[in-house]
């Protein structure tokens, strides 16, 4: 495979890159970055003139259902997705059934995910931290890691006995692997659906406190703080959580976090009409914690943007609004949102976006960072960050189409990836 | 005039005219409700279900009553007995149902929203009687129209709800529509039983039953759901009575006229006690008797509709 | 709206009334067991001058009292622009035994006295139904005839009959008119 990308802006934070060039890749390999490169009859040739090359994206938190839920995504769909929204790399979390807590489990999924696109989406399994999730006994971390655990977590469910904690944090340590933790505590969470205040009120629907992920994340940060070991905040939400990653970062603890685009763009404002493609945990919450989610990404606090891609079939979501499921698809949406809300409103340079998708994801998971020079693989989204596209759940290649975001116009979009070899150009 | 909405799902929304049309409508259905034969030939040939997916005697009695005094062909459908138990969809069940041609759905749920969401899968006018814990909107429209039957208006005069809020449709629904129709509102209640940010739909909110009858002209007291409650709401039904109970000593303590209002059913000498909720101050009886009026008007009013 | 003829004018309109309260009396042999009820809107109006000329001529004190047919209508279920107001019935005394005279301004395909009849029918048992009507134009779909008829006005189906009375229309007065398609 021969491919030469012309007049493409490539930009790279973890090298200090910003250049327009062409480059030259020769199976999957970077051969050459320079001006006007000539080429052979031979060679597929792309004009990217105005788009830009950004290391490989990477979505470090989707569940792919697979395996047991192969109704509302299957491990081909969900790459299919991933490379749709312009990821070359994904971790699927472990709330499949079964859960990914044995060894076997992990060897199946990463070899389904070889097949998929000719294996041009990298697969990250993210292993349970306790068997069964159940938040009992530690899984077998590190047969799990040699299996291919990237991280562990039981996310779906909060680690929530302080011990199993504990020990969670120093058993993943000697692996240097890092706990995703889902915030939320079940007993404030109660039975609740949506974010609780004059929206719960309004509705009458049980509502979550914003209490209920904050104080989870200070006390994790404290067992961290004692124990030490890696530790993950999955998509927070609130006001306070930002602050109390802030502070824990100071006091220089293994702490990062993610957030995900629908929490950075919509408010609970939205579920008016009960939508259950807006019900999700942790819930939508005010235009206030929007604003400091995003002071949090600017400052770096939010170290990525992740989206908790979470299918549910159509069925699964056309019930009553207490009777659904929580979460929504966010892989084919993602890019485009952060595009829109946070680097087109300036609140992101397109430097710090690719650091939130590419460069932070891959430190946090002790991967090496992508480089993009000659001699290096070639892992590469392609960006257009002036497209004009509205959002079309009936076109998404992921097998769920629960998303509150139909018919959003977005300015901006990734159009395509290589990796492994491979291309995938999203239109 | 007309209604704006082909539903009737909550209070939230509907305007001032609407309600006062509403009201007006009633005015005739309880001249109706006088007359030797009960009973106007209006809706004949209309087919409305009364889909009931919580126990209720009350509501479903009067909707039917009212459905009946109009003419209409009524089917009942409630849980017990249903293909619910087997495990079908809310969505299913209502589209099997619809498909054997009824024109209107009348719905309690044990969802917030179940009314909303039917009325975005079928193609028939639904009417909320109760969605969980959200709106009870023909309860609210009879006891508003109850109080305006007494005092002759609803604007300015002080209004609080008294009991467990959190968990009530009625208060929801009342707070609504006693807001649009100008009235001052407030509840009281122990604070856990109180929803979150209540105070910014702009109501008051007592937690001294004391102070609330002191500055009110009507109390509508919710009845305590003891088969709702569990411990983590408030301590004992007996902490309840003596802190927040209606009693006779509290109302003739203040010493200006009162009315007092109950949704039913009632606890005796739990919320309310017995001589209060028989005294002279009550309209209870009155309530239920206006809901059938009501009721027979939006039903007039949505099924009479093009 | 456009004019064809004017039918009555206020004293004609006058002088009908003082006819048919007369015939009234005549018919039913007295006022013993008389009761007017007019059908809203205009019927309502006509009933009351009736019944003012009834109780100054027998020097009595006749019942009167209003229909409002709305809830009988046999058209309620069709697509109609506007929701159908109810504007009360108020009939505060009983109607068992009672020689009842229906009063409306035109009689027309005959309808709304049958929705009348059926009303009267659910707020008790007159010994009699009558009718009176200030115009009859004639159409009628039911089999239904007036008692009492100011007067007959042959018409076509594209014309309209309108009654304007003093109390809701500022002149007493009847036109046949053109009716508009739009």
């Amino acid at each position: 495979m021969k491919l030469l990308l012309k007049n493409t802006n490539i930009i790279n934070p973890a090298q200090n890159l910003n250049t327009v060039a062409d480059i030259f890749i020769v199976n999957g390999i970077i051969q050459k970055i320079g001006k006007q490169i000539e080429c052979e009859s031979d060679v597929d040739v792309y004009d990217l003139k105005g788009k830009i090359i950004a290391p490989g994206f990477m979505d470090m938190h989707v569940h792919l259902r697979e395996p047991g839920y192969e109704h509302k995504e299957t491990i081909e769909t969900g790459l299919e997705a991933a490379a749709q929204g312009g990821f070359t790399a994904v971790c699927c979390m472990p709330n499949t059934n079964p859960p990914i807590d044995e060894a076997s489990v992990v060897k199946s999924i990463l070899q389904k995910a070889k097949n998929v696109l000719n294996g041009i989406v990298d697969l990250y399994p993210v292993a349970a931290a306790t068997r069964g999730r159940e938040g009992k006994e530690l899984s077998p971390m590190i047969e799990l890691s040699e299996a291919g655990a990237i991280a562990f977590s039981d996310d779906g469910s909060t680690i929530y006995n302080a011990e199993i904690l504990r020990r969670a944090f120093e058993y993943s340590s000697m692996l240097n692997k890092v706990i995703i933790q889902h915030p939320e505590d079940p007993e404030l969470s109660r039975n609740g659906v949506i974010n609780e205040g004059v929206m719960s009120t309004i509705l009458g629907l049980p509502g979550i406190p914003s209490i209920a992920e904050e104080i989870i994340i200070e006390r994790d940060t404290r067992i961290l703080e004692y124990t030490n070991g890696y530790y993950h905040a999955a998509h927070i939400s609130t006001k306070n959580s930002v602050e109390q990653i802030r502070n824990a970062k100071k006091k220089g603890l293994n702490v990062t976090c993610e957030v995900t685009p629908h929490h950075f763009t919509l408010t609970e404002e939205v579920l008016g009409d009960y939508d259950t493609n807006a019900k999700m945990k942790p819930p939508l919450r005010t235009q206030n914690d929007i604003e400091t989610l995003i002071d949090g990404l600017s400052d770096g606090t939010i170290d990525v943007i992740a989206t908790d891609h979470a299918p549910h079939s159509f069925d699964e979501k056309e019930v009553e609004f207490l009777a659904a499921p929580f979460g929504i698809v966010g892989l084919e949406t993602a890019v485009g949102l952060a595009l829109t809300y946070l680097v087109n409103k300036k609140f992101l340079t397109i430097e710090q976006l690719i650091e939130k998708f590419s460069v932070n994801p891959r430190k946090i998971l002790n991967l090496p960072v992508i480089k993009i020079e000659e001699g290096e693989k070639a892992n590469l989204t392609i960006i257009d960050i002036n497209k004009n596209w509205t959002v079309d759940v009936q076109k998404f290649k992921s097998k769920s189409k629960n998303s509150p975001f139909h018919n959003f116009v977005l300015i901006g979009k990734a159009v395509g990836i290589i990796n492994n070899c491979n291309v995938y150009f999203s239109e | 005039m007309k209604l704006k909405s082909r539903h009737l799902l909550g209070l939230k929304g509907m305007d001032r005219n609407e309600i006062e049309f509403i009201f007006d409508t009633a005015l005739n259905f309880r001249e109706v409700l006088e007359r030797p034969i009960k009973k106007v030939p209006t809706l004949q040939g209309k087919t409305i279900v009364n889909l009931f997916f919580e126990s209720s005697t009350r509501t479903r009695i009067s909707f039917e009553l009212a459905e009946r005094r109009l003419s209409a062909d009524v089917v009942n459908f409630s849980v017990s007995g249903s293909s619910v138990a087997k495990g079908e969809t809310l969505k299913d069940t209502a589209r099997n149902i619809e498909a054997m041609k009824i024109d209107m759905v009348v719905i309690r749920h044990s969802s917030p929203g179940a009314a909303m969401f039917l009325s975005r899968v079928l193609k028939s006018s639904i009417i909320n009687a109760g969605d969980g814990t959200h709106e009870h909107p023909t309860q609210a429209l009879l006891d508003m129209f109850t109080i305006k039957e007494k005092f002759g208006k609803i604007d300015g005069l002080k209004v609080c709800i008294v009991g467990d809020i959190l968990h009530s449709r009625v208060a929801l629904s009342n707070i609504f529509g006693l807001k649009t129709m100008g009235a001052n509102v407030a509840v009281c209640g122990p604070r856990t039983l109180i929803p979150r940010d209540l105070e910014k739909l702009g109501v008051k909110v007592y937690y001294d039953i004391n102070q609330a009858i002191r500055n009110s002209d009507v109390l509508n007291v919710l009845r305590i759901q003891l088969e709702r409650q569990d411990r983590v709401f408030f301590p004992s039904i007996r902490e309840y009575h003596l802190y927040f109970g209606i009693t006779k000593e509290r109302i003739e303590k203040n010493n200006r006229e009162i009315i007092i209002m109950h949704p039913g059913p009632i606890n005796r000498d739990v919320e309310i006690s017995a001589d209060v909720a028989d005294g002279s101050q009550s309209l209870i009886l009155q309530q239920v008797l206006n809901g059938v009026a009501v009721r027979m008007a939006v039903l007039y009013l949505l099924g009479t509709q093009n | 709206m456009k004019i064809k003829s004017k039918i009555l004018d206020a004293e004609s309109l006058e002088r009908t009334l003082k006819r048919l309260a007369h015939e009234i009396i005549e018919k039913n042999r007295g006022i013993s067991s008389l009761a007017i009820v007019g059908i809203k809107t205009r019927g309502e109006f006509l009933a009351k001058r009736i019944l003012q000329l009834i109780n100054s001529i027998e020097n009595g004190n006749v019942l009167l009292g209003t229909l409002d047919i709305t809830l009988y209508r046999d058209d309620i279920r069709q697509k109609r622009l506007e929701q159908p107001e109810l504007k009360g019935t108020e009939i505060n005394f009983d109607i068992t035994d009672k020689d009842i005279v229906l009063v409306d301004d035109v009689l027309y395909t005959g309808r709304t006295v049958r929705a009348a009849m059926d009303e009267l029918m659910d707020l008790g048992r007159p010994k009699t139904i009558q009718l009176a009507v200030l115009i009859d134009r004639g159409h009628r779909e039911l089999p239904i005839r007036a008692d009492y008829v100011g007067k007959n006005v042959p018409t076509s189906e594209t014309e309209e009959v309108k009654v304007l009375l003093k109390e809701c229309d500022n002149e007493d007065a009847v036109f046949i008119i053109e009716r508009e398609f739009v």
